[in-house]
């Protein structure tokens, strides 16, 4: 990552751009193959699970992986936490780019794609869980984009556009907060009408509150994990003031998640004591909640709390990619395992190599798009023309 | 036929204050379904798994003709589920203590509270007057998530269908038949009296007189009657309907109450983060300035407490100046009074030469 | 017929339309009553 100078332009062809380049060619063929062929050929979706691998990560873990935007923004504009500042512009952008490739992810998953305005435009079924995530997540996309135009109006210099969305941050801020609580919840409600399908373990009456308050975790630890590899690939992008509050953001956001971890432990704990389903872990699909439980949760928890108290950053960066691997493990589990637990009838599934194929070009795409902007706005640094951004 | 075509939210809100004056009367939460509803009654002691009910569906409803015809019975030997060109099947169940298999033909339950319709967020399912649940593909995005929601395994998808796939799934042949006034194919073609069609409280009295007239021919229960709130289609059976493949654990709670009460609590959300934020939001805010002030005051302080300093200083400066300003002075007038003083002796030692 | 509610469903559909019109309402209320509140607060 010498192309420091070059970075402009970005014309120098280097390994990531060939890997990166190879897979966007592969996406543009699943691409063509989706929208000619249809899921049937390209996918191992049946009628019994209707829902596979582009649901389960792309969809609820692309929108728990980008809840960072939120859990920071808030920080900082509402809790007036300004050592996170150097924070808001990456996460910002991360969450952006997250919910628009949930939105791409989501149009080679649905039927008729052109038709996903439909709930707002046509007829509304406002009874629908989906409804509200539809609703929320649509909105939220706006005020993301909203959020961000400022670090693009800066690099356009359009001083005028910059000052009206520097006047409204609080105002997004909040919007952001309120519509980040309802959608990243609902979709945990999504699954809250077929209590028949699922594990006991893994329906509760809380899951709304279990997916909201690990999207929180999932946040704080995106913002760990992505600020720490833009400093380790993008470092020449980076300026002092974030040099500088890199490692106050990891320590005081590893902290954050060590104790709103603990939190959803304990709320997991008191959702298996109101709904008496202790004897369950007994069994093997309990063996796999514990696994969850204490190795993706607790134990991070734990690693986190070691890693704040000795200021070691480098621990809580560890602990923060192990949770999000614990978030992913979660929904996994909840869309893919708990759900349909009892079938004895009709196929299981099985993602093809098409799915795994579509969604490894979205995170590429997003990687890509990621590169694109930090290396040309101001996301790590400030823009020498507008210093004032408190 | 004539269908709810709502313009969005606004539309949809709109045509259910037609009935706000009713509302209140609702307020009670409780509702019985359509009063004249229809239901079929499916009483597996009858059926002979003939698969004529799939025929006459795969017809009354255009579907593809299937691989093997339906007089093939050797189907049934492998558990089938509904398909998108299947809108109902028959499977065949080996019992242990029944000397004969038993049959249980699948279909659309046609839920009173239909899980699909509650699930669809462009509200594609419509729980008929009629009782049928019907679907308007003109709407359908192709989520699929009517099939997580259905608790029966019922509503398939056209996967195969590039850009126009359909959820496919029993109407009860509603417009096709029933709003004709005939009875649904399957009924129509079932050659013992397996399936019977009537107003679901008639259906109900026979079930229910069939259970107490043969209380030893049947389980003493008749499924769809509680299960998911109640379903237009019922079933009376002489073996435990777990041996069937049918669910008992469903449990009598209506499908949309599953979610309704997570959706209530969306709007206090809107209300409550406002309040809570705004409260951090201005503590935050409160601190900082006291923050600032307290900055501000200790800057002053240091500024006058140097200012202080200086102007002592200065003062000392001063003093100091005057001091070596008189002592300078002294010197100068002591010297020119030296001087004077010699000069004057010189003179007068001149004079005296 | 058409005036009153038969099933859940409908009455949720209803109910929960005018929840979302009024959760728009509301939230631009508390926007406007927010920035008369502090409408005078001098920075």
């Amino acid at each position: 990552m010498s192309d420091q100078e070059t970075g402009k332009s970005g014309s120098r062809i280097g390994p990531f751009h060939i890997i990166t380049g190879l897979i966007l060619l592969f996406g543009a063929f699943l691409t063509v193959y989706r929208f000619t062929q249809g899921l049937g050929p390209m996918t191992n979706l049946n009628n019994e699970y209707p829902w596979g691998l582009w649901i389960s990560f792309d969809l609820l873990c692309g929108v728990a992986l980008a809840a960072g935007g939120f859990v920071t923004t808030a920080a900082c504009y509402i809790f007036g936490l300004k050592k996170y500042h150097i924070a808001v512009r990456p996460a910002v952008l991360t969450a952006m780019l997250g919910y628009l490739l949930v939105v791409i992810a989501l149009t080679y998953d649905v039927g008729r794609p052109w038709r996903l305005p439909y709930p707002f435009l046509v007829q509304s079924g406002t009874t629908s869980v989906l409804f509200e995530v539809a609703l929320c997540v649509m909105i939220y996309l706006l005020t993301l984009i909203a959020e961000y135009s400022q670090v693009a109006f800066e690099w356009m210099r359009m001083s005028v556009a910059r000052s009206l969305v520097m006047k409204s941050i609080l105002f997004l801020t909040v919007l952001g907060v309120i519509l980040s609580t309802m959608h990243q919840s609902s979709l945990g409600a999504l699954y809250l009408i077929a209590p028949s399908k699922m594990h006991p373990l893994w329906y509760s009456a809380y899951i709304p509150v279990y997916f909201f308050v690990s999207a929180i975790v999932a946040g704080l630890s995106m913002v760990i994990v992505e600020m720490s590899l833009a400093r380790r690939f993008l470092r020449h992008k980076m300026d002092e003031a974030h040099e500088r509050g890199y490692d106050d953001v990891v320590l005081g956001f590893g902290k954050a998640a060590a104790f709103v971890l603990a939190g959803y432990v304990s709320l997991k704990l008191l959702g298996l004591a109101v709904d008496n389903d202790w004897s369950y872990l007994m069994t093997g699909f309990g063996a796999l909640f514990l696994v969850e439980l204490l190795g993706f949760f607790a134990l991070p928890a734990y690693i986190f709390a070691i890693g704040a108290r000795e200021r070691r950053t480098g621990l809580i960066k560890w602990a923060a990619g192990w949770s999000v691997l614990g978030i992913v493990l979660n929904r996994i589990n909840v869309s893919l395992v708990a759900y349909n637990w009892k079938l004895t009838v009709g196929e299981h599934y099985f993602p093809g190599w098409m799915e795994f194929g579509l969604t490894i070009f979205i995170v590429t795409l997003g990687l890509v798009l990621y590169r694109y902007c930090a290396t040309r706005m101001p996301v790590l640094h400030e823009h020498p023309e507008y210093t004032d951004t408190h | 036929m004539h269908r709810r075509k709502f313009l969005g939210l606004m539309g949809a809100a709109g045509a259910g204050s037609v009935a706000a004056s009713t509302a209140r009367a609702a307020g009670g939460k409780h509702f019985e379904g359509y009063p004249d509803s229809f239901a079929v009654l499916f009483d597996s002691t009858e059926c002979i798994g003939c698969r004529e009910c799939e025929r006459a569906c795969n017809e009354v409803n255009n579907l593809d003709q299937p691989e093997r015809p339906f007089d093939d019975l050797s189907v049934l030997e492998t558990k089938r589920r509904t398909t998108s060109n299947a809108y109902t099947v028959v499977n065949k169940y080996d019992v242990p203590d029944q000397s004969a298999p038993v049959y249980r033909k699948i279909q659309c339950n046609h839920c009173m509270e239909p899980a699909c319709a509650s699930a669809c967020f462009v509200g594609a399912f419509t729980k008929t007057e009629l009782g049928a649940v019907t679907y308007d593909p003109s709407v359908c995005v192709g989520c699929r998530y009517c099939m997580i929601a259905c608790p029966f395994h019922i509503p398939a998808y056209e996967y195969d269908k590039v850009l126009e796939p359909r959820i496919m799934k029993c109407t009860m042949c509603y417009e096709t038949r029933l709003i004709k006034g005939e009875l649904p194919g399957c009924v129509d073609a079932c050659p013992k009296e397996a399936l019977v069609f009537g107003k679901r409280e008639q259906v109900l009295q026979l079930a229910r007189r069939k259970l107490q007239t043969y209380p030893d021919r049947y389980e003493q229960h008749i499924y769809g009657e509680t299960e998911m709130g109640g379903t237009n289609w019922l079933y009376i059976s002489g073996t435990p309907f777990e041996s069937l493949d049918m669910n008992t654990e469903l449990g009598d709670t209506p499908a949309p109450k599953f979610t309704s009460g997570a959706l209530k609590l969306v709007p206090g959300v809107v209300a409550l983060w406002p309040l809570l934020l705004g409260g951090i939001y201005a503590v935050s805010r409160r601190k900082d300035k006291i923050a600032e002030q307290e900055r501000q005051q200790s800057v002053e302080d240091a500024v006058a407490e140097t200012k202080e300093q200086a102007r002592k200083e200065l003062e000392e400066f001063k003093e100091k100046a005057e001091r070596d300003r008189k002592k300078e002075v002294d010197k100068a007038v002591k010297k020119a009074k030296e001087e004077l003083e010699a000069e004057r002796k010189d003179e007068q030692g001149g004079s005296d030469e | 017929m058409q005036d009153s509610f038969h099933t859940l469903y409908d009455f949720l559909l209803h109910s929960e339309s005018t929840a979302y019109i009024t959760m728009g309402l509301v939230l631009i209320f508390l926007l406007c009553f927010w920035l008369f509140l502090i409408q005078r607060d001098e920075d």
